[in-house]
């Protein structure tokens, strides 16, 4: 990627005049450009404070916006409004509603640690990813992304479990995300796979449905880790000033 | 890498018993044929995935610390992982328990009330199947026993996300010479390489394919998996090598998409290490898993004489 990975002005604020005359000069065109000021009186004082609650947002303070992780980052590469370094610069400033311009993409992170490799402050813009998401979510700024509902399905066959099913996860996230089972790629692996192996394959679906996966003795370690984590949704929505309102 | 070599403690993960099952099925081949020993933990858990530590990190470090705990308790000083994520999950633990107090006493705390004894760091090394091939049999002893069997097959090696990164976590990496390196692996291209394969110079050994998006956000996995394919293809490869169940099914399943969707069709091919390192010791494509591949590779390896 360029050095030049982001401007600063957004297009809707370049202002150009076709005819304007200023103390009898003709300034019309382009010559004149300029930029609409803007006055910012409603920063959110507490938005790095918050992120920096939630898990992963830990080291967001140490960031020096060198920008090696929006430079290294696979989303933006494919995406360049993907960017964790503007994004951390916009948290650290308080600019929530800058922030919110991006909020139905900051989600998409793949979590393939790019940016914590490159970054030289140990940030972990990762972790600062999933906790701003977090955020966006615990905020009601946006409605659970198809990734949340994924981790969560994860997380509770885990916790019921000691494994994750598979196949079950998986059709309970398409009836989550509300994606009908048949879409036509699916279609097209499973008919492959059929074709070349369908006895064992039937027998594989079957098999798991019968002997769902499970880890022996897990029922206590589950209930333990249950336990925890409503402590820490408790702590992380007293961090967030969420608990009075409910 | 402490302790005799020959025989480990094997974490197979969730992923290994489901869509990863040829993965599975052609690392007991490969252990087998090599005459290497391990044995499967009892009663293992979950390692917490890519998804548990969204949910709260401590969480994934507890699970991936109770496995640790039961290799330790049958005796063993390490454990092997196939699984990218898992070998990732096991390595981080082993870090954080060492150095966040945060974690590890969220991991007493959690091992206390589910009855067992808290693992402590130190106790079991996390080794993955790359580590150990090319370690407790090195490439002398494969190159005696492939017979060059995969010669005049172009590879591309592909190390994925959780195999590198992050760097901290794999303290034995980046050692100098006979280490892996994060930035530019190459077990798995020393391996395959001494097998006979011919290894294709492949600059994305560790881009990423969107895995953990895999489905929730299926159009940036695709042209992310894309991007691998047509590299691959460009870079001369017949068969991009995968050490990860869930790199793995990415790259077929994205494949298919990738075609069906966006109409750009790739040939090449996907098969884990193992399967290639399997057929190259003379096991049959059968008893390695390939039928069980999402993709056909069949007339591949026909026409390179394997299988
Ligand atoms: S982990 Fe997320 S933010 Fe970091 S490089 Fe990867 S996609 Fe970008
Ligand atoms: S790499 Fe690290 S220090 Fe640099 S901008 Fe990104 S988070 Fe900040
Ligand atoms: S490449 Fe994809 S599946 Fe593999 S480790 Fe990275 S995200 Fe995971």
């Amino acid at each position: 990627m360029p050095i030049h990975e982001k401007s600063l002005i957004r297009p809707e604020n370049l202002v150009t005049n076709d005819s304007l005359v200023i103390d009898g000069v003709d300034v019309s065109g382009h010559w004149s450009t300029f930029i609409r000021a803007r006055t910012i009186t409603d920063y959110n004082e507490a938005m790095e404070e918050e992120i920096a609650a939630l898990p992963g947002g830990e080291n967001i303070h140490r960031c020096w916006q060198c920008g090696s992780c929006t430079n290294a980052c696979t989303v933006n590469a494919v995406n360049p409004e993907f960017n964790p370094r503007y994004w951390i610069y916009l948290i650290r400033q308080g600019l929530e509603e800058e922030l919110l311009r991006d909020k139905d993409i900051i989600w998409q992170c793949v979590s393939c640690n790019k940016c914590t490799y490159a970054c030289p402050r140990d940030v972990v813009p990762e972790g600062v990813m999933k906790a701003t998401a977090h955020w966006l979510e615990l905020k009601g700024h946006t409605p659970k992304s198809p990734s949340t509902h994924f981790d969560e399905s994860f997380h509770d066959s885990i916790v019921r479990t000691g494994k994750i099913e598979e196949g079950r996860i998986l059709l309970e996230f398409l009836k989550k995300t509300g994606q009908p089972l048949r879409q036509p790629w699916l279609e097209a692996l499973v008919r492959g796979l059929v074709k070349r192996f369908p006895v064992f394959y039937l027998m594989r679906m079957g098999w798991n449905t019968v002997m769902r996966p499970r880890t022996r003795g897990w029922r206590r370690a589950g209930a333990a880790i249950e336990d925890y984590v409503q402590e820490r949704k408790a702590g992380q929505a007293r961090a967030l000033g969420l608990d009075q309102e409910a | 890498m402490a302790g005799d070599l020959r025989k480990v403690a094997y974490y197979p993960g969730c992923a290994l018993e489901g869509s990863g099952g040829p993965y599975d099925r052609s690392t007991k081949a490969v252990v087998k044929a090599l005459g290497l020993e391990m044995t499967e933990l009892d009663d293992w858990n979950c390692c917490g995935a890519m998804e548990v530590k969204n949910i709260d990190p401590q969480v994934q470090t507890y699970l991936s610390a109770r496995n640790l705990a039961i290799a330790g308790d049958m005796g063993f000083k390490t454990v092997m992982a196939p699984c990218n994520g898992c070998y990732h999950n096991l390595k981080k633990a082993e870090h954080d328990l060492a150095h966040n107090p945060e974690a590890a006493g969220v991991n007493r705390r959690i091992s206390a009330k589910a009855g067992h004894r808290a693992y402590e760091p130190g106790g079991v090394e996390t080794i993955h199947a790359l580590d150990w091939i090319k370690k407790a049999v090195g490439e002398e002893e494969l190159a005696r026993r492939a017979k060059g069997r995969l010669a005049g097959l172009k590879v591309a090696n592909y190390y994925g996300c959780m195999y590198t990164r992050p760097r901290h976590i794999f303290p034995e990496k980046d050692k100098g010479p006979g280490s892996e390196s994060t930035l530019k692996p190459h077990f798995m291209d020393d391996i395959l390489a001494a097998a006979g394969a011919t290894n294709v110079d492949f600059p994305l050994k560790t881009a990423c394919c969107g895995g953990a998006h895999s489905l929730s956000d299926s159009d940036m996995s695709t042209k992310l998996v894309l991007n691998i394919l047509t590299t691959a293809e460009a870079c001369g490869a017949e068969v991009i090598a995968t050490e990860c169940p869930t790199c793995h099914t990415g790259l077929e399943m994205h494949q298919v998409r990738a075609e069906k969707v966006l109409g750009r069709r790739t040939s090449v091919r996907i098969l884990y290490f193992t399967q290639l390192l399997g057929m190259a010791l003379g096991l049959s494509a059968r008893s390695v898993g390939v039928q069980e591949n999402l993709s056909d590779p069949g007339d591949l390896l026909a026409e390179k004489g394997l299988g």
